[in-house]
């Protein structure tokens, strides 16, 4: 159980206070309700090259890490297609130096010409080093093209191509600040060696004149079931034929992603996952081979993925899949494969909990999903998911109709 | 309100703080297998970890340590991989292996309440561990398919020929592996490597988390009786053959649009007089974020995504390495730079601005390294691996607080002379 308390400021920001007092340290976590689905389509990569400005100085303070190193702190932050998250942990004295800095760059950024030039080369050196200068490394590009045709899912959160980003203005940033770095779309997690009368009057001291700006009311097309399956073949020079398929599956709070998630643990969670005995040690078709989804917000793809033995076809492969596929559909997980997954999740879940910038983090996200209680009653709803709800969703997200596949060839 | 926003709020330094490492509990099994226990944490969560000495610095030919640590789990008498693979994801645990240069390990995290029901299975494994030829098979084929994937990647190909450049294709730190090395592996090899350094070998056991009353009982139970602890470890001698040229240049792939860049210098292990000292050095070039090389390189100039400076852990000799990937078109001015921040270490010393922020920032570091069981049983590991105390700790922290400007700027032009840098570029 993760103790919490929760208060608004006047300007909409929600902040949530975690005490532990074992630590020395403190966690200042703050998540802006934007993500990688928010942009223009013609301007993808933008949430995340925003991301890298937010550290090229604000309005009152040239650089955001020299006072923050200075205090003994460190930070980071990332982009997901849902939002970006900013965290820093510092000894729990200095605490006041992050409530500076980040309640400074909430209330507008220095807009450099200087560190929108220089990021946006960084921006791109990043997007080559893990997508362009790495075998198979376009694959989830195209993959998201192929599997989404209207949902923002469809591009990357590096975004789609260099020239995006290469392209970005000043103009843009400026506009990308105030519609979606605002108070009332932010959320404040602080936790650690801290005390709620504390952090209460710290945030109203800086956070509490920022502006509170509008809310973000998000309306994005909804993905619209898919009808017929879809495929597509890449040649490239790889030195392996690798295969990669994915089916849609519900989004975050529904009944059918906790299911989701434990399939993919029978079929591809670990050493005695389904997948990996029957294909990879008894077949050996597969040299190695994942199941997995990304835990987005909106709907998702759960994805199987695999590197196959050389000499084995792309058809003997999938159809190596297909019957695994079937067998999850046809016949009960037992109780024993269905307890192993619950006992797996609950394990996940208590060592995620072990450090205080991961709990701090988690609050954040299941704030923004709605509730930061969430958190706690998070083991009962896989606890809760049955053999024949197991079923039930394998049925409805392994439709074929429902898939896309890509054959990804080594040229010969 | 009149808020001013200009000004730092007030800190304390870090430099002031009284820091603490934690000690560790420690016993001995039975059969003399020392026990390392770090009692610490809220979760209900633990860890063991078994170190063997049975890293690549023992074998005879090329990935036998490495083949024999992976293939613990794939095979007892009692057993099949299946069946051990399932026996601990049953329990929501996880067990891992690794092999470095001089031990070998095995990881079990669990929750604590499981952990009676795990202990003997590990046992099993370091007892009765069979290495059937099929999957011996699987193994060897899998691993060069993934190689042949691997040698596409321009830093992978820069990491092995770094290394080997500094100590030797034959040393343990400087060679790798090729597709031929898993062709040669044969089964009677694996299993007397294994009876050697795991089933008679010498053996250490460390746990952190919430250890539970009773762990050094059942510890003992299973694994005090175990004919353990019979060989001594070989002396083994090494030489080092470094390479004559010092800057090369390889083209692995034609179409790539960045090149890995590595430079390096040898430097030798922690109980050399300059080695903490030189951390601090390292942190200013390029060992953090706000250091030199990320200042200049990444977010002054654009060059890369990342560049970093380090020395490598290593129980024996060690490397002070530079690490990065850049543009294709800007490899050459990214070593140009990192020439020049070395020649400025050499030529000026360190204003107290920058000394005391990097000051501040690696004392906040080991503070926040020093909050959670995991974190605090690795450093133990890390220092009776190599021979350290808990002085070593305090030294280092007291040599943080009082290392001067001029004894860094001495330590520069010691230390950080181009000529005696290897200097690599993988396209």
């Amino acid at each position: 159980m993760i103790q919490y308390n929760r208060f608004i400021l006047d300007n909409g920001l929600t902040v949530l206070v975690h005490e532990d007092n074992a630590t020395p340290m403190a966690v200042v976590n703050v998540l802006y309700d934007v993500g990688a689905r928010d942009e223009n389509p013609t301007k993808t990569g933008f949430a995340h090259l925003f991301e890298h400005l937010m550290f090229g100085g604000s309005v009152n303070i040239p650089d955001y890490d020299e006072p923050l190193q200075r205090s003994g702190g460190d930070n980071n932050a990332y982009t997901t297609h849902d939002l970006t998250n900013y965290y820093c942990q510092l000894p729990a004295q200095n605490i006041e130096t992050a409530f500076w800095l980040e309640s400074d760059r909430m209330l507008s950024l220095a807009f450099s010409e200087k560190s929108l030039t220089v990021q946006k080369k960084v921006v791109c050196e990043e997007f080559k080093e893990h997508y362009l200068n790495k075998p198979y490394g376009d694959v989830w590009h195209k993959m998201r093209e192929l599997a989404y045709t209207v949902h923002p899912y469809r591009w990357m959160t590096i975004g789609k191509e260099l020239s995006h980003v290469e392209n970005a203005h000043i103009d843009d940033v400026k506009a990308f600040f105030f519609k979606h770095y605002r108070p009332v779309n932010a959320i404040l997690v602080v936790a650690g060696n801290v005390k709620t009368a504390q952090v209460k009057q710290l945030a109203e001291k800086w956070f509490g004149p920022i502006e509170m700006g509008e809310k973000y009311i998000r309306s994005l097309t909804k993905e619209p079931l898919q009808q017929e399956a879809r495929k597509l073949t890449i040649e490239a020079a790889v030195p392996l034929d690798a295969f990669i398929k994915t089916w849609h599956m519900d989004a975050r709070l529904e009944k059918g992603y906790y299911a989701a998630d434990l399939l993919t643990e029978i079929l591809g969670g670990g050493g005695s996952s389904r997948l990996y005995q029957s294909l990879v040690k008894e077949q050996k078709l597969f040299s190695n081979l994942d199941c997995h989804h990304f835990g987005s917000i909106d709907a998702g793809l759960v994805t199987i993925e695999g590197k196959l033995v050389k000499g084995v076809s792309m058809e003997d492969a999938e159809q190596g899949v297909a019957a695994i596929i079937n067998a999850i559909q046809e016949e009960h997980v037992t109780e024993n494969e269905l307890t192993k997954v619950k006992n797996k999740t609950e394990s996940i879940i208590a060592f995620e909990d072990m450090s205080v910038m991961s709990r701090a983090s988690s609050l954040a996200m299941y704030e923004l999903l709605g509730d930061a209680n969430l958190m706690n009653t998070e083991l009962d709803k896989y606890q809760q998911i049955t053999s024949q709800d197991l079923q039930f969703y394998s049925k409805q997200i392994f439709r074929e109709s429902n898939s896309n596949t890509i054959y990804y060839q080594a040229k010969k | 309100m009149n808020l001013d926003r200009k000004t730092t709020p007030s800190i304390i330094d870090a430099v002031s703080f009284d820091l603490h490492l934690k000690k560790c509990d420690e016993y001995n099994l039975d059969n003399g297998i020392p026990v390392y226990s770090l009692n610490a944490g809220a979760q209900e969560v633990l860890l063991i970890e078994w170190v063997f000495y049975a890293g690549n610095w023992y074998e005879q030919k090329n990935i036998v340590a490495a083949t024999t640590n992976f293939m613990l789990k794939n095979g007892t008498s009692q057993k099949t991989a299946f069946g051990i693979n399932e026996y601990f994801e049953f329990y929501g645990a996880y067990l891992n292996r690794s092999c470095y240069n001089e031990t070998a390990t095995i990881t079990l995290h669990c929750l604590s309440k499981h952990v009676n029901e795990l202990l003997p299975v590990v046992a099993e494994i370091i007892a009765d561990s069979i290495f059937p030829e099929e999957e011996l098979n699987t193994y060897r084929k899998n691993q060069q398919q993934r190689l042949s994937v691997n040698l596409k990647k321009c830093d992978f190909i820069a990491n092995r020929l770094i290394d080997e450049y500094i100590y030797g294709i034959h040393h343990p730190y400087g060679k790798y592996t090729s597709t031929l090395d898993y062709d040669q592996l044969n089964r009677e090899e694996l299993v007397a490597f294994y009876q050697q350094f795991y089933q008679q070998g010498k053996c250490m056991i460390f746990t952190a988390g919430k250890v539970p009353s009773g762990l050094d009982k059942s510890l003992n139970e299973t694994f005090g009786h175990l004919p353990l602890q019979q060989r001594a470890i070989p002396t083994i001698q090494y030489h080092l053959h470094p390479a004559i040229e010092k800057k090369m240049h390889i083209i692995n792939d034609p179409n790539g649009v960045q090149g890995a860049i590595r430079m390096a210098r040898p430097f030798p292990n922690r109980h050399h007089p300059d080695y903490q000292k030189v951390q601090i050095l390292n942190n200013v070039y390029g060992g953090f974020f706000g250091s030199r090389l990320m200042s200049n390189i990444r977010e002054d100039k654009g060059y890369t995504y990342g560049i970093h400076s380090y020395i490598q852990n290593h129980i024996h000799e060690g490397a002070w390495m530079i690490s990065t990937e850049a543009g294709k078109d800007v490899c050459k001015a990214t070593i140009e730079e990192v020439y020049k921040e070395m020649d400025i270490l050499c030529n000026e010393p360190i204003e107290e601005e920058e000394l005391s922020l990097v000051k501040n920032y690696m004392i906040g570091s080991v503070l926040g390294d020093l909050d959670g069981p995991f974190q605090l049983i690795a450093r133990w590991k890390n220092y009776i691996l190599n021979g350290i105390d808990d002085q070593y700790f305090y030294k280092s922290v007291a040599l943080i607080k009082t290392t001067e400007s001029d004894e860094l700027q001495e330590l520069a032009k010691k230390y950080l002379n181009p000529n005696d840098f290897y200097e690599l570029t993988v396209i």
